[in-house]
């Protein structure tokens, strides 16, 4: 199973940015425990946040080809906690792209309030400094980000059970 | 733009404090990437990313590390250690750098140490005066 940090894409323009929503809600049972009494989002999850908004973007740039990895934490700042009920815009915009790998520039925002910046490095598994070989399909992209892609009317990888 | 060796070893210094999160009194010209200030392989092209954005350059990352090139080739590496061929190729590649300590004993374990700041201040200079 993935866990999917984002709910729907509310803007995309190849290449360039997105905006991806995700409504932090009580439902999610990690939050009872983050923390008893003080339900918040963890930060390490609006980071995976920011990596799936940014990760997709990146890959659609590529036509999903690549296998677009988390590679390196550039700057991770949080302003305010996110609570149940909020509202988090993660938008995400691409900085530079090589064959190799990609940066991108990125803030969380609730509603005019910035919640988080967060700097993202992502390796093009297939094209590693170290020459490493994997698995041929592409592990990164499955079929629930597909979902999350075509609800958005983002066209997304194709997949599985359609294959 | 005409920047003098200093001006560009100052920008150096911020794009390497930013990418490493290391403190600026570490970077000095000899300090080696990645044995002195701690970078790893994701680490470079990030600071290529950098580099290019605070120069406004094209930087293809085989230009500026070029050694990664040479490694998978019989003729450039033997026994560890860089062949005649390995090294003139080397040299031809990285205008940048001066090889002649790496010479006496050019271990492939080696390369890593020849990617100094100073270095980077090298081949920033060439390009602008390109």
């Amino acid at each position: 199973m993935r866990w999917i940090w984002i709910d729907k894409f509310v803007e995309f323009n190849s290449g360039k940015n997105a905006v991806a929503i995700k409504n932090v809600t009580m439902a999610e049972e990690h939050i009872h425990d983050h923390f008893p009494g003080f339900p918040i989002m963890p930060e390490c999850l609006m980071i995976e946040s920011m990596a799936q908004t940014a990760g997709i973007l990146v890959g659609e740039s590529g036509g999903y080809a690549e296998k677009v990895i988390l590679a390196k934490i550039k700057k991770a700042v949080f302003f305010h906690y996110a609570q149940p009920g909020d509202t988090l815009e993660i938008h995400a915009e691409i900085e530079s792209i090589a064959e190799e790998a990609a940066s991108t520039k990125g803030k969380i925002m609730r509603g005019e309030e910035m919640v988080a910046e967060i700097d993202l490095m992502f390796s093009h598994l297939d094209n590693n400094i170290g020459g490493k070989e994997f698995p041929e399909e592409n592990f990164v992209f499955t079929d629930l980000f597909s979902v999350v892609l075509r609800n958005s009317g983002v066209p997304g990888p194709k997949m599985e059970y359609m294959k | 733009m005409a920047m003098s060796r200093e001006q560009i070893l100052e920008q150096i210094q911020d794009v390497l404090i930013e990418a490493l999160g290391v403190d600026d009194d570490e970077v000095t010209p000899e300090a080696t990437l990645m044995g002195d200030l701690g970078a790893e392989s994701i680490d470079f092209l990030d600071i290529v990313f950098r580099m290019e954005k605070a120069f406004g350059l094209k930087i293809p990352r085989e230009e500026l590390f070029p050694a990664e090139a040479l490694m998978g080739s019989e003729e450039f590496v033997a026994d560890g250690k860089l062949t005649d061929k390995g090294l003139e190729e080397l040299k031809t590649r990285m205008p940048h750098s001066d090889l002649s300590k790496f010479e006496a004993d050019p271990q492939v374990s080696k390369i890593g140490d020849l990617f100094t700041v100073e270095v980077l201040v090298n081949f920033v200079e060439l390009k602008l005066n390109a």
